[in-house]
């Protein structure tokens, strides 16, 4: 394989070339642009920025001894680098550039990592088909009729389509599984805390947390591993060692996992009830054992999602008023100011989630609508753990439909929410959940399967994850050899 | 609950969020039909149920020392839409005051 070729290869395997000197951290990054990207990007729409100086400046500098040495990563645009612009997706933020890089960001160029590009997204991740980013959709690289999903449909998509092996969005009610299942790439969103946020722009912060895309789950383990653990600079991130996830191949002979069939007795594809039963026939067949469990409705929980949620955002988002950052709408009255900034630079789907949080908070509502909600989340809690109770972990959709297609749903708020209605449960209770691409359906489109577990699991569910992995391998290669994603139709093999 | 144009007007006011007179009725359809659909809240047995909180246990605190990672002043302004001498600028808020 040739430097060119290496957009090919898994991260791991970039590191370990880039370690051994037999391959350059500007080749890694180049390959990418020079292979995929010039044959997708144009179509896909996955970057906001990819300013060539800084990319090939941060490869130069890439140390070439570290975990992730060389890997070139895409980062979602609500996180801040000082290399390149941080917009949300977002009029009000464009053109603006961070004093400071994000913890994750910064772990990741420790590492060796090259940021070579930022990735398309929702407005402020607000959206589930990236349709609301202020700068144009990403299309999917499956169908380009299609959304990528959101809100980080464009970290998503250039890891579908072979820019780079593994990317970084946010993932506050689905925002890093929706997309990955509607991609066909693997989705984390670790524990509520796990990955600092800070230098991540805030959405709803009891629910927020950095997630990661890849396309081999040993990528998964590896970019958890590197950016994982406590930071001074985030008083919520969670308190001790992260949870060890070198033993991610080690199987899962004797694990548990619950089989909520009420789930999706109706109103889920089929083809995606399919990829549900496969995945459970995998993992018995790797020794797992499946207990059948009922759970709460996802109605419920879309429920109280959106009123904590667009609460947490109608405060979150006051920050932006035409004086600190970005854009402002001048007036010689600074209410006036506020107001005009505020409704010329934000899209349709924000300004709907500040007023409808705005109302949630407001005098005389607060018990009615915000307090019911964090009571009922705190029902959704209590659900999870009797659940884990009697399992090791749940398996369940990540979605409820495949890829749907662009304008479907963008004057449909309701229906657009209920697109989230299996992932974000998890960010209610504060657990990780991992989405695993499951092969297409016979029209071409990725189908999936969502894995949750207990807070600190994450572990279990990349075992879980590798075990349907290896079962995937029409091939049915060994262990230790990494299997190539299933790319989307047309890149050049 | 049913949200109608003078209401949503009132939201977006508290939310110093400036909507388009033509825009407004249409907003108020669609905070309606959200508010609809959260009513379901209002079915389920909440019963004995306190308001989830995830803040880490016992407020994780550093130690109370410069920290060399400060954004100087100047730096903090720098994508602001005017600043001057590490500070942002804003319209008068008040009237001219007597010296």
């Amino acid at each position: 394989m040739t430097a060119g070729e290496a957009w090919r290869l898994p991260a791991r395997e970039i590191a370990r070339r880039v370690r051994a000197g037999s391959l350059a951290p500007e080749a890694a990054a180049e390959a990418g642009f020079a292979g995929p990207a010039a044959r997708w990007e144009r179509d896909v729409h996955a970057l906001l920025a990819a300013e060539p100086a800084a990319w090939r400046a941060a490869a130069r500098a890439a140390r070439r001894d570290g975990p992730l040495s060389g890997v070139p990563v895409v980062v979602k645009d609500n996180l801040c680098t000082v290399d390149q612009p941080t917009t949300c997706g977002s009029r009000i933020l464009e053109g603006w550039r961070s004093p400071y890089d994000a913890t994750v960001v910064r772990r990741l160029r420790e590492a060796g990592a090259v940021v070579v590009g930022k990735g398309n997204m929702d407005e402020f991740a607000m959206g589930s088909s990236t349709e609301f980013s202020a700068f144009g959709p990403t299309r999917n690289p499956h169908d380009l009729s299609r959304v990528p999903g959101g809100s980080s449909g464009g970290p998503a998509a250039a890891v579908a389509y072979g820019l780079v092996p593994v990317a970084l969005g946010s993932d506050t009610g689905g925002s890093v599984r929706q997309p990955a299942a509607f991609c066909g790439v693997y989705g984390l969103k670790p524990t509520y805390g796990r990955l600092s946020r800070w230098g991540l722009v805030a959405f709803g912060s009891s629910l927020d947390q950095v997630g990661i895309f890849a396309r081999h789950v040993g990528d998964l383990a590896e970019v958890f591993a590197t950016l994982a653990g406590p930071d001074p600079y985030d008083a919520s991130a969670r308190p001790g060692r992260a949870p060890d996830v070198s033993g991610w191949h080690d199987g899962v002979r004797g694990l548990r996992f619950g089989w909520p069939e009420n789930l999706w007795r109706e109103g889920v594809e089929p083809a995606l009830v399919a990829a549900l039963a496969r995945a459970a026939e995998a993992l018995e067949r790797a020794g797992a054992v499946r207990v059948p469990l009922e759970f709460l409705p996802g109605d419920v929980a879309v429920a109280a999602y959106y009123l904590l949620a667009t609460a947490e955002a109608s405060s979150n988002l006051a920050r932006f008023d035409g004086v600190r950052y970005g854009l402002r709408k001048a007036s010689g009255e600074l209410s006036e100011l506020y107001a005009r900034t505020r409704g010329e630079g934000f899209g349709p789907e924000v300004r709907r989630r500040i007023l409808l949080g705005t109302y949630a908070l407001s005098a005389g509502y607060h018990d009615q609508y915000y307090e019911r909600a964090q009571r009922a989340r705190s029902r959704i809690v209590a659900e999870h753990r009797a659940a884990f109770g009697r399992c090791d972990l749940l398996l369940l959709p990540a979605v409820p439909t495949l890829p749907f297609r662009l304008g479907e749903k963008t004057d449909d708020p309701l229906a657009m929410y209920l697109s989230d209605v299996f992932t974000l449960g998890a960010n209610l209770a504060g657990i990780p959940g991992l989405t695993v691409p499951m092969g297409l359906a016979s029209g071409g489109l990725p189908v999936s399967v969502q894995l949750l577990g207990p807070a600190d699991a994450e572990p279990r569910l990349l075992r879980a994850a590798r075990a349907l992995e290896l079962d995937g391998d029409p091939a049915g290669r060994p262990a230790d050899e990494e299997r190539e994603p299933a790319w989307p139709g047309g890149v050049a093999r | 609950m049913a949200i109608d144009r003078a209401e949503a007007a009132r939201i977006a006011s508290l939310a110093r969020l400036s909507i388009p007179e033509d825009e407004l009725d249409r907003v108020a359809a669609q905070l309606s039909q959200v508010l609809g659909f959260v009513e379901r809240l209002s079915a389920l047995d909440l019963a004995g149920l306190e308001p989830t909180a995830f803040a880490p246990a016992g407020g994780p605190l550093r130690p109370d020392e410069p920290d060399p990672r400060t954004l100087p002043p100047g730096t903090a302004t720098e994508g602001a839409p005017e600043a001057e001498d590490g500070y942002f600028l804003v319209p008068p808020v008040l009237e001219a005051l007597e010296p």
